[in-house]
């Protein structure tokens, strides 16, 4: 048995089970990972499930290992994941960055903690730029950031799928409060809701003889002159724009007539929602604006809400990561006024914001 | 059109003449493993994964499902491949660079939990790919880029001694030896029990080979052979260190 039996189950745990139960119903065979606080219990949980359902588990020496092996597994032709945060993430890039220029469909769960350095092992929005442009490269990976358990779970299976569809690796951005707080949601297998998965394919070790039966597999990263990479830089930069048409996500509320919008993104954007009903429900005409890809980023999207209303508020439990983003997003859109809640490694209330509203206008 | 003469099968015609300076050691060795690939019959069902070092030029060297990976991470990566698909055969090429500096970590790790895939260090005494820096096998006195007056055991330490850590950690069921391009029909020996090792799936396979790098030592071919011989030679000794048969007189 490696597959989901049930048809549909509500259940109430943890963000961290609900990440490994979802790589279970994904069709995730391998994990490889090391320990770090607030993403343990996703390993905790898959070497749990890992016999019952024939999942491999390996942990390593370290995050570059754990990335590294992964990137093995995968190449292997097999769906293949690890989970890290805070340090780990840093570790992270030079597998992703080999991924990225491989074109090897990894998927790895972030779930942020606080930073720089070892910060805390609480939470934050502080892995934005990590996650988005590490690496020495382009920033050629896809980005869910999840809000809720229901996300964790939805966007772990989309993950792997986007990853294998279009040979980017994935990361599924969440924080140590959705890591570690129970919530309810409905765990499915998506192949009995019609989603078909995407299937693996084999990297390395086809069947036959290389040289006779088929021409053997060289995979490499590095290039003799200038020329070749680039010509190799502008064939993926142009796979992954066109990739981005497809799998871009973002979601908004009440923006039409809205006076001011909130823009916020990950668990923050509940406080954001939550700071909207209860100004709308005070009359105050406000909307609200979360990107669910922060890479690629809904940029036009973005555009689009800006077109109606452009006085923002911005609200991140980090210095202005998310917000990086947002401008650049925004380059040359003349927009009227841009505010911001920063709050680095530290939650964001509804009540924050609605006072900030309030009492800035 | 390349002639293929004494080239083994395993060879990729193609990518011939190969890439490194004429002299290097690295094409030795990869002779000698196109020999053992070819006679152990196993082109079909080998990974090859080359480090980044002088290594990565052998990219496109077999006809042999081969990935390139970053330096010090072809072990890993080799494990991955391994244990996603045991019926592979994973061999890990790598410079003493990557294997006891930037890659030691994995090394060590891949030897305790006796992994089953194999590795190949060639060690030529220095950084060869990045123009000839002291690495951990630099002799004590010689002279490198960054080690100009010569290398001072006291400052930067003694050669790391790479067959005999792992042998010292390894687990029964590891092979560990090291050879020569100085001596190719030892190397042959040792490069096909390390190769039947994993086969057999007995454990770690560890082959380091004392090699050369005449453009960086900047030495010509008489100088070049005589420092393996004699200064290598006199500090990293060739033979087996550990044999699954001599595991089971122990055990
Ligand atoms: C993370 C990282 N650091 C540094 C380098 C630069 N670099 C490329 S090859 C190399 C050294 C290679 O030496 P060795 O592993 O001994 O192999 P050789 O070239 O001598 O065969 C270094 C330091 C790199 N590619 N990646
Ligand atoms: S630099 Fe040295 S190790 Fe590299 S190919 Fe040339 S001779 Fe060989």
């Amino acid at each position: 048995m490696d597959k989901l039996s049930h048809e549909e189950k509500r259940a109430f745990m943890t963000g961290n089970e609900a990440v490994a139960w979802a790589a279970v119903a994904a069709g995730a065979e391998i994990m490889n990972g090391y320990p770090i606080t607030p993403q343990n219990e996703i390993m905790h949980y898959w070497t749990r499930l890992a016999p019952k359902f024939n999942k491999k588990f390996l942990q390593t020496e370290d995050e570059l290992s754990a990335g590294f092996t992964t990137i093995g597994g995968v190449l292997g032709g097999k769906k293949a994941f690890s989970a890290t945060a805070g340090p780990g993430t840093t570790l992270f890039q030079e597998p992703l960055s080999m991924a990225e220029m491989m074109r090897i469909p990894m998927v790895l769960v972030v779930q942020q903690r606080g930073g720089p350095s070892t910060a805390t092992v609480i939470y934050s929005q502080q892995e934005v730029n990590l996650v988005t442009f590490g690496g020495n490269g382009e920033g050629w990976r896809i980005v869910y950031s999840t809000s809720s358990h229901q996300e964790l779970y939805d966007y772990t299976i989309k993950a792997f799928d986007a990853a294998w569809k279009y040979r980017f690796p994935a990361i599924i951005l969440g924080d140590g409060y959705q890591a570690k707080m129970r919530e309810s949601l409905l765990m499915y297998n998506p192949e009995e809701r019609g989603i078909l998965l995407v299937q693996p394919e084999v990297f390395v070790g086809k069947p036959g003889l290389p040289g006779r039966d088929r021409p053997a597999d060289h995979l490499r990263n590095a290039f003799s002159v200038e020329e070749e990479l680039f010509e190799a830089a502008m064939n993926i930069q142009q796979e992954y724009d066109k990739m981005a048409a497809e799998i871009v996500e973002a979601d908004e509320q009440q923006i039409d007539d809205a006076k001011v919008v909130i823009i916020a993104h990950g668990v923050v954007s509940r406080a954001a929602v939550a700071a909207m009903n209860r100004l709308r429900a005070k009359g105050h005409k406000v909307g609200y604006f979360r990107p669910i890809t922060l890479r690629p980023f809904p940029e036009k999207q973005l555009q689009a809400v800006a077109e109606k209303c452009s006085n923002f508020l911005l609200v991140e439990s980090a210095l202005g990561q998310l917000a990086r983003l947002f401008k650049e997003a925004l380059f040359n859109v003349p927009i009227k006024s841009f505010q911001t809640i920063y709050k680095p490694g530290v939650g964001i209330t509804a009540e924050e914001i609605v006072e900030h509203i309030e009492s800035h206008g | 059109m390349v002639e293929r003469l004494a080239m083994p099968k395993s060879w990729r015609l193609d990518s011939k003449p190969h890439k490194f300076c004429p002299g290097c050691g690295h094409g030795m060795v990869l002779k000698v493993l196109g020999e053992v690939i070819d006679e152990l019959a196993i082109q079909e069902k080998l990974i090859f994964g080359v480090d980044i070092g002088c290594s990565l030029l052998a990219w496109d060297f077999f006809d042999v499902d081969t990935v390139q990976t970053h330096h010090g991470r072809t072990n890993p990566v080799m494990v991955g491949i391994k244990r996603a698909r045991p019926e592979l055969l994973c061999i890990a090429y790598m410079g003493d660079g990557g294997a006891y500096a930037i890659g030691s970590q994995h090394l060590v790790n891949v030897a305790f939990r006796n992994e089953k895939i194999m590795a190949i260090v060639v060690n030529n005494c220095n950084y060869g790919m990045t123009g000839g820096q002291m690495s951990p096998t630099t002799l004590p006195g010689q002279k490198t880029e960054t080690s100009p007056y010569g290398r001072d055991a006291k400052e930067t330490g003694s050669p790391t001694l790479g067959p005999e850590m792992v042998a010292a950690i390894a687990s029964p069921g590891a092979y560990v030896a090291r050879g020569s391009v100085t001596n190719l029909k030892q190397l042959k020996k040792f490069m096909k029990k390390a190769v039947e090792n994993q086969l057999a799936g007995n454990g770690f396979s560890f082959l380091e080979v004392i090699s050369c790098c005449p453009t960086n030592w900047r030495t010509n071919a008489k100088q070049t052979w005589a420092f393996m011989e004699e200064e290598m030679g006199r500090y990293f000794k060739t033979g087996e260190l550990l044999t699954a048969e001599k595991d089971e007189g122990h055990s």
